[in-house]
């Protein structure tokens, strides 16, 4: 997968989880720009995406990251 | 049921969707019990929460929350705090696990050490429950403990008093113990639940060290769903009825096709235990107070056949109602209902058919479906379900089947007569007619927590509320036995009125359907009304609010003789003057021994 398709599958996740079809995201998206994007949130998000993409985040990765796009970027080298 | 929300779980995919599980079941609700859970977690709870309250919205409960700050049982529960008691909770849950044990024995340390250590563990949550009890008085349901995930000592680490899956062993025993002597408290089985779930998937210590979660995400939906069936049971919500197919269901094989010798029931064959096994599970039931029916596409004739084989569990006097016939089986199960006054929501369908489950589930959607490919896999498809979850139970809860075989009998006597008056009076009848005392608190509960259409103002209490009110002078309490010579019905009727100066306001008044038009709620009238006249009682208000299910009892202050008084979009109050009463049961003999 390239990193189109990677955002726009990472895109469906976010809907999904935030329950808001409207979320469009890009590299400089963070938690201040999606409302319901706390830390709580945080915990589901990340299960979400492990489970899309067939992957797990290291712990220094889940805390690690501060906004969408170093997400993809992560996503981008596992699926190398 | 919603799919997603019917086990087995994706649990990852229900954390994902609940915010849409949520907006779904609430668009869905309609008259919901309100119900006030403060959460005291030894460990993360946000998610816990979030999917509990979309088990027991789906069961018709909506929760509202207390959540301690993170980690802040003890203190929330023993020292108190103002937020928890302005929120007041109606139920407590105490979300603690392993990870909350604060010390563990060490390698070698004496039994007499050990045992000092598992006492201070213990006391400090016999200390919470004490000081919960005493502040609230409500349920408090009480995970144990789930086992460690490693073991330093493998295999040693139970049967050797140092190690610590002996030492959660006996931990658990002793919370065991509190729970047997303590009214309204509960243990959720976390040890079940994980062990169930699988210990190695459970314990994922990432989810510990990242967030504070005491168990695999994944696992939350399975942990939330098994503490939903207890709340579900405190509450009164739980089914009272299993409707049970017979061909391939109860037996292997059609016995209208195959004969009486030709089904497969029995321990000759692995396919007959298999059957047997399944007619076991059901007949244990009958302990419980579940009531059994027969739901089948057979001539009656084959189906009382199958069930008089000489090597079957379950024989045709288990059964509350037998219908075997052509008719669809949803109308059949309308018969059901109606014949046994009870509601499609309190009905269990189980048969092996999935064509058959999906038109009941598309006709009755009150009523729960269960799904099994293969008979063997009946039994644990319908157990994980919970619907039958036991809180309470009392000794009629195990004469129940026998009750409604009694109202067969009362059914056929009744044709006989052609004036009812005279049925009622050759049914002699005799009722006890008194206050509340203390051995009957558990049923006076769960009758008025269960009880929906004859029932004039669908006030909940719970076991604790129902104990106040009985120590309390203000009140009038009435519950209500019936027999007569067919059997004793058990405690059938609950009355609470409320006394203020003259006036006497009724909060509760409700009734079995299982004694309908037998002139209980005269006999009941008649001994409020002479109580209140005791009591200097000038006027008793009556006040009807209507539900979706208590339509029966619309009328019944004004066929008692009330006069209206007011009526606000159907919620009506009434009143009688105790002083013009007319005494108006005939044919009940009350309080005689």
């Amino acid at each position: 997968m390239n990193r189109e398709e990677i955002t726009v599958k990472l895109t469906d996740v976010f809907r999904s989880v935030f329950d808001d079809e409207k979320i469009e995201l890009s590299d400089s998206t963070t938690a201040d720009d999606i409302e319901a994007w706390d830390s709580l949130e945080h915990i589901s998000l990340i299960a979400a995406v492990e489970k899309a993409f067939k992957m797990r985040f290291t712990m220094r990765e889940v805390s690690g990251m501060k906004n969408v796009g170093e997400m993809i970027d992560i996503l981008v080298q596992r699926a190398k | 049921m919603l799919t997603e929300l019917t086990p087995p779980f994706d649990g990852t995919k229900i954390l994902q969707d609940k915010k849409k599980l949520l907006r779904i079941l609430k668009e869905r609700e309609n008259e919901a019990i309100k119900l006030k859970i403060a959460v005291l977690g030894g460990s993360t709870t946000s998610d816990i929460v979030k999917i509990l309250e979309l088990f027991l919205r789906q069961r018709g409960i909506a929760p509202e929350f207390y959540e301690s700050e993170y980690a802040q049982y003890y203190n929330d529960a023993v020292f108190g705090n103002d937020e928890l008691s302005a929120f007041g909770p109606e139920l407590i849950f105490i979300h603690t696990t392993t990870r909350n044990i604060e010390s563990f024995p060490e390698i070698l340390e004496s039994r007499e050490e050990v045992n000092t250590k598992l006492d201070s563990e213990y006391s400090r949550f016999e200390q919470m429950w004490t000081a919960l009890s005493e502040r609230f008085g409500c349920p408090i349901i009480q995970n144990n403990f789930e086992l460690p995930y490693y073991r330093l000592m493998g295999n040693r680490e139970a049967g050797c008093s140092y190690g610590k899956i002996d030492f959660i062993t006996r931990l658990n025993c002793k919370f065991y113990d509190y729970s047997e002597t303590h009214k309204n408290f509960y243990i959720n089985d976390i040890n079940y639940v994980s062990a169930s779930y699988g210990l190695e998937r459970w314990s994922q210590p990432r989810y510990w060290h990242l967030y504070k979660y005491a168990m695999n995400l994944d696992a939350i939906p399975d942990f939330a769903f098994n503490l939903s069936k207890i709340i579900c049971s405190i509450m009164g919500r739980n089914k009272k009825l299993l409707a049970l197919d017979l061909d391939n269901t109860l037996w292997g094989g059609v016995i209208g096709d195959d004969g009486q010798s030709g089904i497969e029931i029995g321990s000759e064959t692995s396919e007959g235990q298999t059957f047997s096994a399944v007619q076991e599970y059901f007949k244990e039931h009958k302990k419980l107070g579940v009531l059994l029916t027969v739901c089948s596409k057979n001539d009656r004739e084959n189906a009382l056949l199958g069930l008089e084989h000489p090597d079957g569990i379950l024989k045709p006097e288990d059964f509350a109602c037998i219908k075997a016939n052509w008719n669809e089986k949803w109308l059949n199960l309308e018969e059901t209902e109606s014949e046994l006054n009870l509601l499609p929501e309190s009905i269990v369908f189980v048969d092996d058919n999935p064509a058959e489950r999906e038109i009941v589930r598309a006709q009755l959607p009150e009523a729960a479906v269960v799904d099994f490919d293969s008979p063997e896999e009946c039994v644990k498809a319908l157990d994980r379900l919970g619907f039958f979850e036991v809180t309470t139970l009392s000794k009629d809860d195990a004469q129940r089947n026998e009750m409604y075989r009694a109202n067969a009998e009362r059914a056929s006597l009744e044709k006989k007569y052609s004036n009812y008056g005279e049925f009622l009076l050759s049914l002699e009848m005799k009722a006890q007619i008194r206050d509340f005392d203390e051995i009957h608190i558990p049923r006076i509960t769960q009758l008025t927590n269960k009880s929906n259409q004859f029932n004039l103002t669908t006030k909940r209490y719970t076991q604790s509320e129902m104990e106040a009110c009985a120590k309390d002078p203000a009140y009038i309490r009435l519950c209500g036995r019936l027999c007569d010579k067919f059997g004793d019905n058990g405690i059938v009727s609950v009355v609470i009125g409320r006394k203020n100066n003259e006036k006497l306001h009724i909060d509760l008044w409700l009734m079995s359907c299982r004694v309908l038009k037998r002139d209980m709620e005269l006999a009941m009238l008649d001994e409020l009304v002479r109580q209140a006249k005791q009591a200097g009682i000038t006027e008793i208000v009556g006040y009807y609010y209507p539900t979706k299910k208590n339509s029966m009892v619309k009328d019944l202050y004004e066929k008692f003789g009330f006069d209206k008084i007011s009526d606000d979009n159907g919620s009506t109050v009434w009143r009688l003057r105790t002083a013009d009463y007319e005494y108006k049961n005939k044919v009940i003999s009350v309080n005689e021994e």
